[in-house]
């Protein structure tokens, strides 16, 4: 699927070679005697990720094998409510009944309908992890966690990049990402634009793309109009990527034959709290599920559970709240819980307390590294339990740090309780115990020594 | 400070120029903290919010190699701080051959620079020692580069390093004087080993190092030298890591041994003879098995000694004022609101008995202590379930119960330990090692399987306990654990 061939894992890898681009630099504070600038090159990189994601690809086979499930390589679709017809590449017919159904059969990247061109020259992220030569100088296109991440690591590894955005960071086009905690957490998005611009990415603001035309060098050019200046521009690119965002693939599934209903607007299956569709022997889970959040861990627990319950061994439904999740821009951001601006049209900005705190992790130091985004915030209710709401990190290794604080919001934690907790020392993480400042004090929130 | 002093007759006076309320019974202060450390400095700084009249005296007796640092105590000078910075240049090392399967090129065996880390370490701590100074002149506290000890009821003699003596009075004291690495006891062992007080100033380059001891100081030390390229050995006298979950301790061990670091089990030295002079010179180590009569030598350029901490109590005049400390270990013992047994007298931080030395707890148990003296405050310090972490080259984070402290307390038939190794996604590209990563928690089944110990051991092991920590202070069970969606792809999830 999605996360192990095109999504989260060579995501990660080539933000982690992004990484090392950078640790590269602070080497040299920390005494290594290595001679800048160093090259990179894409290739190696692009060959290790994807031999490592063939091995995963090969593990699962191997696992399905063992686990006695049938794997069958063909693209399916319903003829009645029980039965699934599917084509192999080669065009050959397989039918299969079954007592259940489960559709889990995620998105795709959309292209943008409105720019000429934009099919035949631009990439999507299904096409940029499996590159076999560099994508040189590049031109995510709209902000969605997908863009500012390959944005990131593309800038990170050398490359000439720049990000056109219609309006504001991380605002997603589809409903389901409303679940998801940044995608109203306007303050942290600013932060992570802010330090990729810092970093070397190059950001339109206001921008969208009219059209893409193919120029005699085989480079792309790519006009756009400038909303705030009223103005239209071009430039050429060797690569165009669109994130514009991830449609559901329904499609093809003859859904409406068997009368599984989907959302008019979002393409997605509507399903209950059981993962039931509109069918009742028929299921759905992961992306293509209408309302949920679109993360590889919610999907796996979702199906795990569904199997349970299917099977008779457990009557437990699929958490959805207060899921963490973490975007892997050069400085990250994990979070888990509400944004701020949800917790205000929940309860008031009166009923909510924010604390939080701009800090400097301690391998920036001797790297001399800008630390100016690193910050956190924690959003409680303001009432004397002080239930937290949310928290919110950006730094490095963000989601390592938010994956326990988001067993506590599980618990129920409350601010005192998190006052409670001794740090340990030295690390970014323990500053979400020390976090005394509030917003509404308007007190300067540097951290300030041991 | 010093010419008001001088006079000594009218501390009123001063006091009312300085626009301070004056002090019951006549007391040149309200505090006097002796020892300006993590405890001390967060003491001194709490109290003096409160307006009250503090003094901080910091002293640092040179170590036997003469090596000598500013206000901040162990923590910001001679641990925490400048041992991380360190084992972060280690990692930076294992970064770059990392960065080649990543696609980074380079051909040249990349050589590290001792001093010029050093250098860097030891500004960025001058800058942490000039922000202390700063921060303890803004609140007003009287700060002293001296050496305190008691001499009599509510008086304090402190001797600065020119041997000028001066007498001070205060209503309450707090004790918070740390400790200070121990020797061996053999012949040689002043003379030419280092400890870590000298290590992370020190002006050259260490070369072949033998790490004597076992404690998480000696682990780290040897792993992030190891990983700087030097060629390291760990003499142990039995196990590693003592008080620390076993199992753990040796899977730290085997990584590090997996990784070019040399063990040698079982023996201590029993003297060091100089070879040649130098910096770094050559030490000879002649040492003795602990189960038999067997002999052996080594050369090296450096002996670093990590065989533990003594607490700095016993030149400190405790005697004169009655304070009762553990004639064996040195420990000042408390209660439960890190009162000694003289009323007016407090402690917090590594000298106190039983307590876990970490500069957080020291922290919070000066915090609370003054905001319970001076805000009215109930509240004590938590010393329940703090989380550490050791930062050997695979590092290790731990919360609450060991496996072994665990089964003693509750019965190997009443707890049940998940466990899984885990392959951080980094490691995959460039072939790291792919079963040494390992998490494990310690549930108590009769109480909802209640989460009592979690450990993990992998990269960034600080910043994935530190929440785990959190949820364990809340009651965290295993069925709220499963319940929780994993972040995807960290290590955390696992």
């Amino acid at each position: 699927g999605t996360c192990v061939n095109v999504g989260c894992i060579p995501k990660k890898l080539m933000h982690q070679a992004a990484l090392l681009g950078s640790a590269l630099k602070d080497a040299q504070h920390y005494g290594w005697n290595i001679s800048q600038p160093v090259h990179h090159t894409w290739s190696v990189m692009a060959q290790g990720v994807q031999n490592y994601v063939k091995s995963l690809n090969w593990g699962h086979r191997v696992q399905l094998q063992e686990k006695k499930v049938k794997y069958f390589n063909i693209k399916g679709s319903f003829s009645d409510p029980h039965t699934v017809r599917g084509l192999t590449k080669a065009g050959k017919e397989t039918v299969v009944t079954a007592d259940n159904i489960v559709i889990a059969t995620g998105g795709r990247p959309k292209y943008p309908t409105d720019v000429a061109g934009a099919l035949e020259y631009g990439i999507t992220s299904d096409d940029l992890f499996w590159l076999k030569e560099s994508p040189g100088k590049t031109l995510p296109s709209f902000i969605l966690y997908v863009s500012l991440e390959c944005a990131g690591f593309l800038t990170g590894i050398g490359l000439d990049t720049t990000v056109m955005m219609r309006s504001v960071p991380l605002r997603g086009f589809d409903q389901a990402k409303k679940t998801i905690c940044f995608t109203t957490q306007q303050q942290m998005a600013s932060l992570v634009t802010e330090h990729m611009e810092s970093y070397g990415t190059k950001f339109l603001k206001r921008c969208f793309p009219t059209k893409v035309e193919k120029l005699k060098s085989n480079r792309l050019q790519v006009t756009w109009k400038n909303a705030d200046l009223d103005t239209e521009e071009t430039d050429s690119f060797d690569t165009v990527m669109w994130a514009v965002g991830r449609a559901p693939n329904t499609k093809t599934l003859n859904l409406e034959t068997v009368g599984v209903k989907t959302n008019s607007e979002t393409g997605k299956i509507i399903v209950d709290a059981s993962e039931a569709t509109s069918v009742p022997h028929i299921y759905a889970v992961g992306d293509i599920t209408e309302g949920r959040p679109e993360l590889t861990p919610t999907a796996i627990a979702a199906g795990k559970l569904l199997a349970q319950r299917l099977f008779g061994q457990s009557s437990e439904l699929m958490d959805y709240d207060n899921v963490p999740t973490t975007v892997f821009t050069p400085l990250e951001y994990g979070c888990v819980g509400l944004s701020e601006e949800a917790a205000v049209q929940r309860h008031g900005s009166d009923n909510i307390e924010v604390y939080h705190a701009y800090y400097k992790p301690l391998e920036f130091t001797v790297a001399e590294r800008d630390a100016t985004q690193c910050y956190m915030k924690m959003v409680c209710l303001r009432e004397r339990e002080q239930r937290i709401l949310g928290l919110h990190f950006i730094g490095p290794n963000a989601g390592e740090v938010i994956q326990g604080f988001a067993l506590g919001i599980k618990c129920g934690a409350t601010y005192p309780q998190m006052m409670k907790t001794v740090g340990i020392h030295p690390t970014c993480a323990e500053e979400v115990t020390k976090l005394h400042i509030t917003k509404r004090s308007g007190l300067d929130a540097t951290v300030t020594g041991c | 400070s010093v010419q008001a002093h001088k006079e000594e007759d009218n501390p009123q006076k001063t006091m009312e120029v300085n626009g301070l309320t004056p002090v019951p019974h006549s007391y040149d202060y309200d505090l006097i903290v002796i020892g300006g450390g993590s405890g001390g400095l967060a003491a001194a700084k709490e109290a003096a919010k409160y307006e009250k009249k503090v003094m901080v005296l910091d002293f640092v007796t040179p170590t036997p190699q003469g090596s000598s640092w500013g206000l901040g105590g162990t923590c910001v000078n001679v641990g925490c701080i400048p041992k991380k910075l360190m084992h972060q240049a280690a990692l930076l090392g294992q970064a770059l051959q990392d960065s080649r399967n990543f696609g980074w090129q380079f051909t040249e065996e990349v050589k590290h620079n001792w001093m010029t880390m050093t250098e860097s370490v030891q500004n960025y701590i001058g800058s942490l020692n000039w922000g202390y100074r700063v921060a303890l002149r803004d609140k007003k506290v009287t700060y002293e580069n001296a050496y305190g000890e008691f001499v009599g009821p509510h008086t304090i003699k402190a001797t600065n390093k020119k041997g000028i003596e001066k007498l001070y009075t205060a209503e309450r004291f707090i004790i918070a004087t740390g400790e200070r690495p121990r020797y061996l006891g053999i012949p040689g062992d002043k003379e030419y080993c280092l400890s870590s007080d000298d290590l992370f100033s020190l002006p050259y380059c260490p070369g072949k190092t033998l790490v004597v001891g076992a404690s998480y100081v000696a682990l780290e030390c040897a792993g992030f030298l190891a990983g700087l390229g030097l060629d390291v050995t760990v003499m142990v006298r039995s196990i590693l890591l003592r008080g620390f979950d076993q199992d753990m301790a040796n899977r730290i061990g085997e990584y590090m041994k997996e990784h070019g670091v040399n063990f040698i089990r079982e023996f201590v030295p029993i003297k060091v003879e100089q070879v040649e002079e130098g910096t770094p010179g050559i030490l000879k180590v002649t040492a003795k098995s602990t189960t038999g009569d067997q002999m052996i030598e080594g050369e090296y350029n450096t002996v670093l000694l990590a065989i533990g901490r003594d607490p700095c109590t016993r030149k400190i005049g405790l005697d004169k004022v009655g304070v009762n400390i553990n004639e064996k270990t040195g420990k000042i013992p408390v209660n439960d609101e890190e009162q000694t047994n003289v009323p007016y007298i407090y402690a917090i931080g590594d000298i106190l008995q039983d307590k876990l030395e970490l500069t957080p707890v020291a922290i919070q148990a000066g915090r609370l202590l003054v905001h319970r003296l001076y805000g009215g405050a109930t509240t004590k310090c938590d010393y329940v379930n703090v989380p550490t972490t050791v930062f050997t080259p695979l590092e290790y984070g731990a919360c609450g119960y060991s496996e072994e402290t665990a089964v003693e307390k509750f019965g190997e038939a009443n707890i049940e330990v998940y466990h899984s190794h885990f392959w951080p996604l980094e490691w995959t590209v460039p072939s790291r090692d792919n079963n040494k990563c390992y998490a494990k928690i310690i549930c108590n089944i009769q109480d909802n399987e209640r989460v009592i110990g979690f450990h993990v051991l992998g990269p960034n092991a600080g910043e994935v306990t530190q929440g785990f920590a959190a949820a364990i202070k809340c009651g965290l069970t295993k069925e709220q654990l499963d319940n929780t969606v994993g972040i995807h792809p960290v290590c955390a999830e696992v």
